[in-house]
């Protein structure tokens, strides 16, 4: 079931204050580094930088617009299953 | 016969089930035209007059999307969840179920038929 719309979308309220204040600085070239994958991608993040922990490591994800109203964690899979072993393609 | 929304002429059946053969068009959405219609979900679709099927035309073009444009609709989504490269997107891409199912066993929709592995053994028996 979806969250109810009174309480809004849910972003971590550090990570949020961290993506305000880089966008009144105009500088959107750093990195910001985050374990915080339960954030949903408001439109202040456009063109932010992430790097969202996958449990093992950073995944740089890119925010676009159309990645609006996903969350972080969406974008870093946490499982990384190549194949079983012999199976050929 | 009837012919709504491009292609569709099923007849014989009563008006509620024929109209579902539309894409995008089931039954409640079929009750829901036919009530504003002011037609009995009992009547078959070929007893339908020129009148009545009008009505109905102009029901679903007004107010659903269906068949071609529904189906480009979908098409266009699922193209979304694949060009932002989001859990969702990756299901799709790998023709796996998307909504979270569990894929150990079932799921053959998605999966297609039975690709079996050789050297597998069996479970022994008891």
């Amino acid at each position: 079931m979806g969250r109810s719309i009174k309480k809004g979308p849910y972003v971590d309220a550090n990570l949020e204050e961290k993506v305000l204040s880089m966008n009144e600085g105009k500088s959107k070239r750093s990195v910001i580094k985050t374990w915080s994958r339960r954030s949903t991608i408001t439109p202040d993040f456009v063109g932010h930088t992430f790097a969202v922990h996958n449990g093992n490591k950073f995944i740089p994800v890119y925010v676009t617009e159309f990645m609006v109203s996903h969350k972080l964690g969406e974008f870093a899979p946490t499982r990384n299953f190549k194949g079983h072993s012999g199976s050929k393609k | 016969m009837a012919r709504i929304a491009g292609i569709d002429l099923p007849k014989n059946k009563r008006g509620e089930i024929g109209l579902t053969y539309i894409f995008g068009i089931g039954k409640s959405t079929a009750r829901y035209i036919l009530d504003k219609a002011e037609i009995s979900y009992d009547k078959k679709v070929n007893q339908w007059n020129d009148e009545e099927q009008g009505a109905i035309r102009n029901i679903i073009t007004n107010e659903f999307k269906v068949e071609g444009q529904l189906r480009s609709e979908v098409q266009t989504s699922i193209k979304r969840l694949l060009d932002i490269a989001c859990f969702r997107g990756l299901r799709h891409r790998k023709g796996l179920p998307v909504r979270g199912q569990r894929t150990r066993t079932n799921s053959r929709t998605r999966k297609g038929k039975r690709k079996t592995v050789a050297g597998k053994k069996k479970a022994p028996k008891k």
